[in-house]
């Protein structure tokens, strides 16, 4: 064991090293400038110094949630995580990598291979180039899109095909049944994932991304919207395939799914970017409810603000992880049922209710008015019916048991001696 | 031809086991499925056969003992106890009262551990990760104290014919006594967490189902029949050792879905605490083992015994030819028989269904295949 000052040392180099990476990105950004007319070489050269630099940071943020999650899963189940490999178990990730790196990369005889290979990077790539469009602070993106939102969403829908191609090449039939459910689960929650951010659009007034952080300098859309962030938020949960929407990878049915014949670096690409795109789904709602790198007592510099972005991230993460440490898996019908009965109407309904809310021109507490009573009014008819049930189940299943008594007295020293 | 000809559909058939997370060991089922329904189940056993019975044949009457230990590998001590008390019958050996509440208590308490790893693994079958981290390390004190008894965490042995190896440590009451407060208090936790829990409920309720008359004629036993609404337990209907003396409750359910085969486990816990808690108020100084040969030597004969394991009605048929090794020894295993009632219980399931109805019979497959 390291003493305890090595091993601060080492995570404080861990944390200057993720400072680095900002800072090098955002170095990277500036060479970038504006967009050139002409593209020459040196153009090129600047958008690969960019990307790289964007690929590196992302990549660092992702495996950092890697590390939180089993911390995390490790504290809330009574276990402490990982705690050999670094300070903290923190280079934990690091070493995984390595190992997932140096094994064999098998295909199944019978698959595609060709598509077979392709399938990952056609799940990865959407998942990373979504970051060309999300800022991490008020000028560190790389390109601030008038149509941000939508190029988000546009672009992230694509990764289903990755996984469906994934499923399919593997030629294996938990592959192709992980395949067709995340075909399923995806699709449908895109739906209710967009009706979400469209409440947001709607109330900004702007789909870039940006606009959208200004918008919310003295209320975060949290406050606003409660709704659509209870519809993004489950959704999203879906998108990235959290518990309880596990569904196209759950270990226990399909035994991962599309990825149960990857191995080595082409299973560690599905990995990273399933880590990815649950930074995503936080990075989106710290962006779009929690305020981004907004903060409630005045401006802040440029640095305490991508902390303050980071921090919310990271918090939404906790929640996600918090979720997962919680719940079960539900099954593929049930989640249908919620996602179509439940979350697009009540998206339809936030979507409606600030149409109206809009047409009227109401003061703005009202959306929050009547998004609590949406969400209460669900909320307290669930809880109400469901607590009920489980008193009166438990009293009627403790009344069913049947008592038994002893049968025979126990013989007492007299009657032993008889 | 017609469009509809031209696209016919064949059900695929999907090979569930012997390697798969949620077979609980080398259980092989090939499902039949339609899309995510299941249409049909054809349940394959025989991966862990290593001739259990036959060697006994082969093996002198304490030697069986160390064989029962591997039958039903997470609830050891009730194996034990059952051919014990069939060797016992045959000899008309009586063990002594002390010896009885020592064998009622370990087997209590590893019907506790034995239920605490059904609720975690069935967590994890539903795709809850956290209730299988409480139920462990509440079974993992239950191992301890076993060890600290024994001498071993799982292979005990210890359990012998006409009473147990030896007495208890002077500090058990006391500590099965702490045992037992912190063992509830864990059940407790996992309880709350998952029991009532929304989706748990939504993936277990009317799942599965099983009426009585099926039930009974596929000899489903334990929780199992119990969820179904049958008060069935031997440790009631035919008591044995100790069980007459003590005041218990047998759950029962009303629906016999996945639900309330898991709450019965539940429930049973809480009731093997107290068992525990009122054996060792009733414990008495004395002999732990009969005054009866080194040797077991019954006379010819045969007898059937059964009692209540944690996972249904265990059965030991014990022939005797007047030798010290069993002429033959069949047991009727609960895990292998309920496994009968998988099928009825498969109509209308979805591939999701079918891991939480296979996880709900908890069977363990050193006991199916012996």
């Amino acid at each position: 064991m390291r003493s305890k000052p090595v091993q601060l040392a080492i995570a404080a180099v861990l944390l200057v090293g993720v400072g680095v990476l900002v800072a090098v990105f955002t170095i990277a950004l500036a060479l970038l400038g504006e967009p050139a007319d002409e593209v020459t070489l040196l153009t090129v050269g600047k958008i690969v110094i960019a990307l790289f630099a964007l690929l590196t940071l992302i990549t660092t943020l992702g495996i950092s949630l890697v590390w939180l999650e089993r911390k995390q899963l490790g504290r809330m189940q009574g276990r402490v995580g990982p705690t050999r490999v670094g300070p903290f178990g923190l280079l934990q990730v690091v070493a995984d990598g390595i190992k997932l790196l140096m094994k064999e990369d098998v295909a199944p005889g019978s698959s595609s291979r060709a598509i077979f290979y392709v399938a990952p990077l056609l799940v990865f790539v959407p998942s990373f180039v979504v970051w060309l469009t999300i800022p991490i602070g008020q000028d560190l993106v790389v390109r601030s899109l008038d149509l941000g939102v939508f190029f988000f969403i546009a672009v992230s829908v694509l990764s289903i095909v990755g996984l469906i191609l994934a499923g399919w090449s593997s030629n294996s039939k938990y592959a192709i049944l992980g395949g067709f459910r995340s075909a399923a689960q995806l699709v449908s929650y895109e739906i209710p994932l967009i009706l979400g951010v469209l409440s947001v659009v709607m109330v900004a007034d702007s789909m870039r991304f940006t606009d959208v952080v200004d918008a919310q300098a003295t209320v975060p859309y949290i406050a606003l919207l409660p709704l659509a962030f209870a519809v993004f938020f489950i959704s999203g949960l879906a998108e990235v395939g959290r518990t309880p929407f596990d569904i196209y990878f759950a270990e226990s049915e399909v035994v991962g799914g599309p990825f149960v014949e990857y191995s080595g670096a082409h299973w560690a690409i599905f990995f990273l970017a399933e880590y990815v795109n649950t930074f995503v789904v936080a990075a989106l709602g710290a962006l779009l409810f929690l305020g981004g790198w907004v903060w409630p007592f005045g401006e802040v510099g440029q640095v305490p603000a991508v902390a303050i972005f980071l921090g919310k991230t990271y918090f939404l993460a906790v929640v996600i992880f918090w979720v997962r440490a919680t719940l079960p898996r539900l099954r593929i019908d049930q989640l249908m049922n919620v996602g179509w009965k439940l979350l697009i109407p009540l998206g339809f309904a936030s979507v409606i209710l600030i149409a109206v809310q809009r047409f009227y021109d109401w003061p703005e507490w009202t959306l929050t008015v009547m998004s609590l009573v949406a969400i209460g009014a669900a909320a307290w008819v669930q809880l109400r019916l469901q607590r009920r049930d489980v008193v009166a189940t438990a009293e009627r299943y403790a009344q069913r048991a049947v008592a038994v008594q002893p049968s025979r007295r126990r013989p007492g020293p007299e009657n032993q001696q008889a | 031809m017609t469009t509809e000809q031209a696209y016919d559909t064949v059900d695929m058939m999907l090979n569930m086991g012997p390697q798969h997370p949620a077979t609980h060991g080398v259980f092989r089922m090939v499902l039949t499925v339609d899309g995510e329904r299941v249409v049909d189940v054809t349940p394959h056993i025989g991966y862990l056969h290593r001739g259990s019975e036959k060697l006994a044949e082969n093996e002198s009457y304490g030697q069986v003992i160390t064989l029962f230990d591997r039958l039903d590998y997470v609830s050891n001590l009730n194996n034990e106890l059952i051919f014990c008390r069939a060797a016992e019958r045959l000899m008309g050996i009586d063990p002594p009262e002390r010896g009885q509440y020592i064998r009622v208590v370990l087997a209590e308490l590893n019907r506790l551990a034995s239920h605490l790893l059904f609720i975690g693994t069935y967590a994890i079958d539903l795709g809850a990760m956290t209730p299988i981290m409480y139920g462990f390390r509440e079974r993992e004190r239950i191992q301890n104290m076993f060890e600290s008894v024994t001498g071993a965490r799982m292979m005990h042995n210890f359990i012998r014919i006409g009473g147990v190896k030896e007495d208890v440590p002077p500090d058990f009451v006391p500590r099965v006594r702490a045992l037992a407060d912190d063992v509830e208090r864990g059940v407790e936790e996992v309880d709350r967490l998952l029991t009532f829990n929304e989706v748990f409920l939504a993936r277990t309720r009317g799942i599965g189902v099983i009426d009585v008359p099926t039930a009974l004629s596929c000899g489903l036993t334990g929780p199992g029949l119990r969820a179904s609404g049958v008060a069935y337990d031997v440790r009631k209907d035919y008591p044995y050792e100790v069980y007459p003396y003590l005041s218990y409750k047998v759950p029962v359910g009303e629906n016999g879905d996945c639900w309330d085969r898991y709450y019965m486990r539940v429930l049973e816990c809480y009731e093997s605490l107290s068992m525990v808690r009122q054996c060792l108020d009733q414990m008495e100084e004395g002999p732990v083992m009969a005054q009866m040969r080194r040797i077991a030597r019954p006379p010819k004969g045969e007898v059937y015994v059964h009692g209540e394991n944690p996972r249904g009605d265990i059965g030991v048929f014990l022939v005797s030819d007047g030798t010290d090794k069993p002429y033959r020894v069949k047991v009727r295993p609960p895990s292998f028989c309920n496994l009968v009632a998988l099928r009825p219980m498969m109509r209308d399931a979805y591939i999701a269904d079918a891991v939480a109805i296979l996880g709900s019979l908890d069977i363990v497959l050193g006991e199916v295949d012996r």
